[in-house]
């Protein structure tokens, strides 16, 4: 076991994430893994990781972190802020570029305000024992990730490098979207025959706004209630990521990364995977929309979605301090003849 | 005409469903049927859960679609018969006493029996796990004697602890975690029935069969030191489906 990285502070809710936890659904155990899976993936691949590698999930405030081994790379993604190094108002690495950072050197990670979750990785990993499959924290059963919950003052990471190679530092060649204002497609159904057609309309007019009781197992929303026919009890029956439920309150929850396995309310809707990530991202506060698409169509925007990352991720690109790329600089310098090749 | 409907959630599951009713038959059916389909090894199907009249059949969009996994599954369902899998009849120890039963007395009260009698006929019936669900490790099991059957508690409680045994309507479980809870609990085992540590995570799973056997407050610490120790498995045997 290599120490990484020491706890100084903890932020509001950090944890261990990766892809999550399959296979155990029918014994009753949640998916877990992170809430923005775009997020989680990109900062692996900043990292040089391979796309299970566990992260941090950081929640609310970032955490402060001293580097314990020889020597780390780590990365930050979420939405602007990114990582003071030295501590609170120091040198600033920002989010979507590495950072190579040596024993007794602390970090604290700033988080910009506009996404709910942010992913920091670790060059080569944390190494944590795999629970059922998985190094996701299950905070509610209290197992898996780092002893079953979020992360304390105090708390020494272990990675699987000591030490890392100096080599030219890397981020993103754009700046990330979070996509904040995009309808949240869904496809209707399984029990959309549970509510009136007026209810499905209002589902799709409306706009909901996520409320502070939301969590890493729903997000709660406000918005137009939505009648029931007759009952709103159903017999339980199996949930998923973005399944969208509406119990007596008629107000809908949407389920999230760590929602339990079976449930008895009618589900309207459910978001389409590639939605999941750019709803995961949004927090309290954030308000919703809903569009309707058909499953072929939640398919094939899925697809899309998924060259569009790996495209984002084929672009990474040396990066200065000060996050410019160096190819950019390179071009700049050929065209314009302006920049002293020795400064 | 089919009776049976496949239902999208998104492009991350399919559900097969059997109906609205809670019953063995239809239990028996998607248990079948979940056997047939993971025997299948269906292509991009990711998970397999069963419910109490239906199936979830989880899925990666970027390695199958729908409309190819429904039809293999379509095609599945008509050749789908009886489970074949052999299940385990477990036998879990409970303490029925009062001290170990907050609700015991009421229930007694309620059904016109004495707590004896309600500790008797609990025992005295033989359950079928219908599904896991709500917390890891949950068992619906089912079917209650019908003198047993209540509604659930007007009141919730907002903390259960773990080992409860509950009943509510048809079905009786016992909490693997602390968590509210709204069934009336009429006793407490000090079986673990869920275990991260272990392979399969959950003691019990689907389809499985359970008889409680009752045991004195002595009794009762003894099996939980064992427990602590990891020196205890409940006594179990096959039985055909």
């Amino acid at each position: 076991m290599i120490p990484v990285l020491k706890v100084i502070a903890p932020g509001f809710h950090t944890t261990i994430q990766d892809q999550g936890r399959r296979g155990f659904q029918h014994v009753g155990v949640p998916v877990s893994g992170a809430l923005d899976r775009n997020g989680y993936l990109l900062a692996n691949a900043l990292a040089g990781n391979t796309p299970n590698a566990a992260c941090l999930e950081i929640i609310g405030t970032g955490p402060e972190l001293e580097v314990a081994g020889s020597s780390v790379r780590i990365a930050l993604v979420g939405s602007g802020g990114g990582l003071e190094i030295g501590g609170r108002d120091g040198a600033l690495v920002p989010s979507g570029q590495t950072a190579r950072l040596s024993r007794g050197e602390v970090v604290r990670v700033r988080l910009g305000g506009d996404a709910f979750c942010s992913y920091l990785a670790i060059e080569a990993g944390f190494d944590l024992p795999l629970c059922l499959g998985s190094r996701s924290t299950y905070t509610r059963a209290g197992f898996g990730g780092f002893a079953g919950r979020p992360l304390r003052s105090g708390d020494m990471l272990h990675g699987y490098a000591d030490d890392v190679a100096a080599r030219d530092e890397v981020a993103f060649s754009e700046p990330r979207s979070l996509g904040l204002d995009q309808a949240i497609r869904v496809v209707l159904g399984p029990q959309d025959d549970y509510f009136t057609a007026t209810a499905i309309a209002d589902f799709l007019q409306g706009r909901y706004g996520i409320t502070p009781a939301s969590d890493r197992m729903g997000f709660r929303l406000a918005g137009p209630l939505l009648e029931h026919k007759s009952d709103y009890n159903i017999v339980s029956d199996g949930i998923v990521a973005g399944s969208i439920q509406v119990p007596g309150s008629k107000l809908p929850i949407v389920l999230m990364a760590d929602a339990q396995t079976t449930g008895g309310y009618p589900k309207i809707a459910t978001v389409i995977s590639a939605d999941l990530p750019v709803l995961g991202v949004r927090g309290a506060g954030r308000t919703v929309r809903f569009q309707s698409v058909s499953r072929e169509e939640a398919e094939t925007i899925r697809r899309a979605e998924h060259k569009r990352l790996m495209s984002v991720i084929r672009e990474i690109r040396p990066a200065t301090a000060k996050g410019i790329s160096l190819d950019a600089l390179y071009n700049q310098n050929l065209i314009d003849g302006v920049v002293d090749a020795n400064v | 005409m089919d009776d049976f409907r496949i239902l999208p959630a998104a492009d991350s599951a399919l559900v097969i469903e059997f109906g609205s009713a809670i019953d063995r038959k239809t239990s028996d059916r998607v248990l079948a049927l979940a056997e047939t389909l993971t025997q299948a090894g269906l292509p991009g199907a990711t998970e397999i859960v069963a419910t109490f009249r239906s199936l979830s059949v989880n899925y990666d969009s970027l390695l199958t679609t729908g409309r190819e996994l429904e039809a293999a599954i379509r095609a599945l369902v008509q050749r789908s018969g009886t489970s074949s899998q052999v299940r385990q009849l477990w036998d879990i120890p409970v303490c029925y006493d009062p001290s170990y039963a907050p609700d015991i007395e009421d229930v007694a009260k309620t059904a016109g029996l004495t707590v004896a009698e309600v500790a008797a006929l609990h025992a005295g019936t033989q359950y079928h796990v219908y599904m896991i669900g709500f917390v890891p490790g949950y068992p619906y099991m089912g079917d209650l004697p019908a003198k047993l059957r209540l509604p659930r508690r007007l009141d919730p409680r907002t903390r259960v602890p773990p080992g409860s045994l509950a009943i509510a309507t048809s079905m009786t479980a016992v909490y693997p975690y602390e968590s509210p809870g709204g069934w009336h609990l009429i006793g407490t085992s000090p079986v673990r029935f869920f275990d991260p540590e272990s392979a399969k995570g959950a003691l019990l799973g689907p389809g499985d069969a359970v008889k409680f056997r009752a045991v004195t407050a002595a009794e009762f610490s003894r099996i939980r030191l064992a427990v602590e120790r990891n020196d205890y498995v409940p006594g179990h045997t096959e039985i055909a489906a």
